[in-house]
């Protein structure tokens, strides 16, 4: 029997039992469904969040309280804006190359509109150093920082949120009750929060020494430096090093780069990926057993049709491959409508939900090889007792 | 139809063995451990090209055990069934698949059509083992309804069709693949005297039209006396052949 004539007999033999054909394949559906809009997450969280990291400019150290473990919970810093200034000092070029930020959580209010919002009290290189660019206005001012004059940089989604629309520059608003000045927005950059910052959309920047007034506090979290070229990275990080040696312990904090930081969160990301992938692949095995056991009972129903073809020429190989065929029709069938909606469901979830989702081509692969082979896996039982049926026994059956 | 034109036709030269032999077949069935039933117990007859054979018996037999055995369904116990000289006994699954394929035609009793299959793609369904296009196979599954008198009901279904009927498609089918052998077990068996006498006029019609050899198996005398010779079984044995 030819290919294409199998593939007829076999699809033939699905339509004549539509009902049970579509319960048995849903199985197989839900499975690959779930492989794709869990992987398509799980690889969207991973683009973004590395975007994000991306995003900050290349050549970026980040100084981390604590040793740097990632398991590590969670280390009160105890770096102050004496560091940062120290630091920039010790490292060649044009300045400023170092900034700090502190982050606080604090509710905005202007003209009647609240807006929650974070805010960061940063130094004034901040911006340049961690290539932020400002749509209007200008940032805060050396002399800005010294006096902890109330000036704000907002985040694009602040901006719209407390002012709607309004040219938001030299206008007041609270930060806690207390009021600032808008002299800068800074451009829209997209994204989310992520591990390594908040959504720099709903920011609010803020002189770090007013800020540090604001959430009562003389420490600043996190430092970030910015090596004057790629072949500097490794001088300027030991420079980093040794300035903070010189005031901290060894353990009290960690010189990472953004590759680093790329590279464990991409490991990280990895392995949840490839997790939440094994977990839907579980719902395909179920799925699978299904189609299996669904074989089986088509088998034993038609036994006389299995004797009929046999008496009529036939093979053990053409039963046997017609029985494959059904099932891993009936797969591929699931597989193809699963990643339909699994695509499908991750269109939605990223446009609906806070999670990101992109779907790959090696998920979109790995669902329709894993559905001929979950096919081919669960339709081999069945199909050799199909194709092993004794010709006399099967036309005997009644 | 005489031998000389069948040989010519199917280019077999006048001195090739017989179309089928039976040799001291004996076939034994193992029901648990202990008990064994001896369907068979030695049977030897010879049916030869364009031969009408009727085997007669009752229930038990041994019969439908025969009938299985000629028709390569199954491999005797001990002696021999052979096709042209050949041993089915030698013949792996392929060669059995396609011996029953190419050389013989079955009709059975309870007709065994696919149900969810028209009347043509019934017809076919042989082909369908042999390659070829589709629309050969539609073509010679036209003729050979056309053959059997139901080329107006190409696109009916078994279930749409009298007993008589769904025979006839039995039978269009077993053609299809131009046999040697029409091997028909109890072919009027499901139907009334009126239909089944039509059914035999039609298989004997075709026996002569095609040069086809024609084994039918049946219990009723009424049936084998129509046949040239009537091999009779009683409990697995021959009784000495009767000539018609």
């Amino acid at each position: 029997m030819s290919a294409r004539e199998a593939i007829r007999v076999a699809l033939q033999a699905l339509l004549s039992n539509r009902l049970r054909s579509a319960l048995t394949t849903l199985g197989v559906l839900i499975g690959v469904m779930s492989v794709v809009l869990l992987v398509s997450i799980g690889q969207g969280a991973r683009t973004e969040i590395t975007g994000a990291i991306e995003g900050l400019g290349s050549n970026l150290l980040f100084v981390l309280p604590g040793d740097g473990d990632f398991g590590a919970g969670p280390t009160r810093s105890r770096f102050t804006t004496d560091d940062i200034e120290r630091i920039d000092r010790q490292l060649p070029g044009e300045l400023p190359r170092v900034a700090g930020s502190t982050v606080g959580a604090e509710s905005l209010q202007a003209d009647g509109q609240r807006f929650n919002a974070t805010v960061q009290a940063v130094t004034a290189g901040y911006t340049s150093v961690l290539n932020r660019e400002l749509g209007r206005g200008q940032p805060f001012s050396e002399s800005d920082v010294v006096t902890s004059r109330r000036t704000a940089v907002l985040g694009a989604t602040t901006a719209e949120e407390l002012f709607a629309g309004q040219d938001p520059i030299g206008r007041q608003f609270s930060i806690a009750g207390i009021q600032f000045r808008v002299v800068g927005v800074l451009t829209r950059v997209g994204g989310e929060a992520s591990p390594f910052g908040p959504d720099q959309d709903r920011t609010v920047l803020v002189p770090v020494t007013t800020g540090q007034r604001l959430f009562g506090t003389d420490r600043i979290d996190s430092i970030f430096v910015r090596a004057s070229s790629t072949e500097t990275i490794d001088v300027d990080r030991s420079t980093t090093e040794r300035v903070l040696g010189e005031r901290l312990d060894e353990d009290e904090f960690s010189v990472v780069s953004q590759d680093e930081i790329i590279g464990v969160v991409g490991d990280i990301l990895s392995i949840l990926t490839t997790v939440l992938g094994a977990i839907a692949g579980i719902s395909l095995l179920v799925g699978g057993v299904g189609v299996s056991n669904i074989m089986l009972v088509s088998v034993s129903e038609r036994t006389r049709e299995i004797g009929l073809r046999k008496a009529l020429g036939a093979r053990t190989r053409d039963i046997t491959v017609q029985f494959l065929l059904e099932a891993v029709a009936l797969t591929v069938l699931g597989g193809i409508i699963g990643l339909g909606l699994g695509i499908g469901g991750a269109a939605l979830v990223a446009a609906f939900a806070p999670v990101p989702a992109e779907v790959t081509w090696w998920s979109i692969a790995l669902a329709l090889g894993t559905s001929v082979g979950v096919g081919i896996v669960f339709g081999v039982l069945p199909a050799r007792r199909a194709g092993q049926l004794d010709p006399v026994e099967a036309l005997r059956r009644d | 139809m005489a031998r000389g034109v069948v040989d010519a036709r199917r280019g077999q030269p006048v001195t090739a063995p017989p179309l089928l032999t039976a040799e001291a077949v004996e076939r034994v069935y193992r029901l648990g451990r202990e008990v064994e039933v001896h369907a068979l117990r030695g049977v030897s007859f010879t049916v030869d090209r364009g031969d009408y054979v009727a085997i007669m018996g009752s229930s038990g037999s041994g019969k439908s055990t025969l009938l299985n055995l000629l028709g390569a369904l199954d491999r005797p116990t001990s002696g021999h069934v052979r096709y042209d000289g050949r041993d089915v006994a030698d013949m792996g699954d392929p060669e059995l698949a396609e011996l029953r394929n190419r050389r013989i035609g079955f009709v059975f009793q309870s007709f065994h059509l696919l149900p969810r299959l028209t009347a043509l793609d019934n017809v076919a369904l042989p082909l369908v083992y042999r390659g070829g296009t589709p629309r050969s196979r539609r073509q010679a599954a036209l003729e050979a309804l056309t053959a059997v008198g139901l080329a107006d009901r190409l696109d009916h279904r078994p279930g749409e069709l009298s007993g008589g009927q769904q025979q006839r498609v039995a039978i269009a089918r077993a053609l299809v693949t131009d046999p040697a052998l029409l091997l028909a077990d109890e072919p009027t068996g499901n139907l009334d005297t009126t239909t089944g006498d039509d059914i035999m006029e039609l298989l004997e019609r075709l026996q002569v039209d095609h040069g086809t050899a024609l084994v039918v198996i049946t219990h009723e005398a009424q049936i084998a006396r129509r046949a040239d010779r009537t091999i009779e079984l009683r409990d697995g044995l021959l009784v000495p052949e009767v000539p018609a």
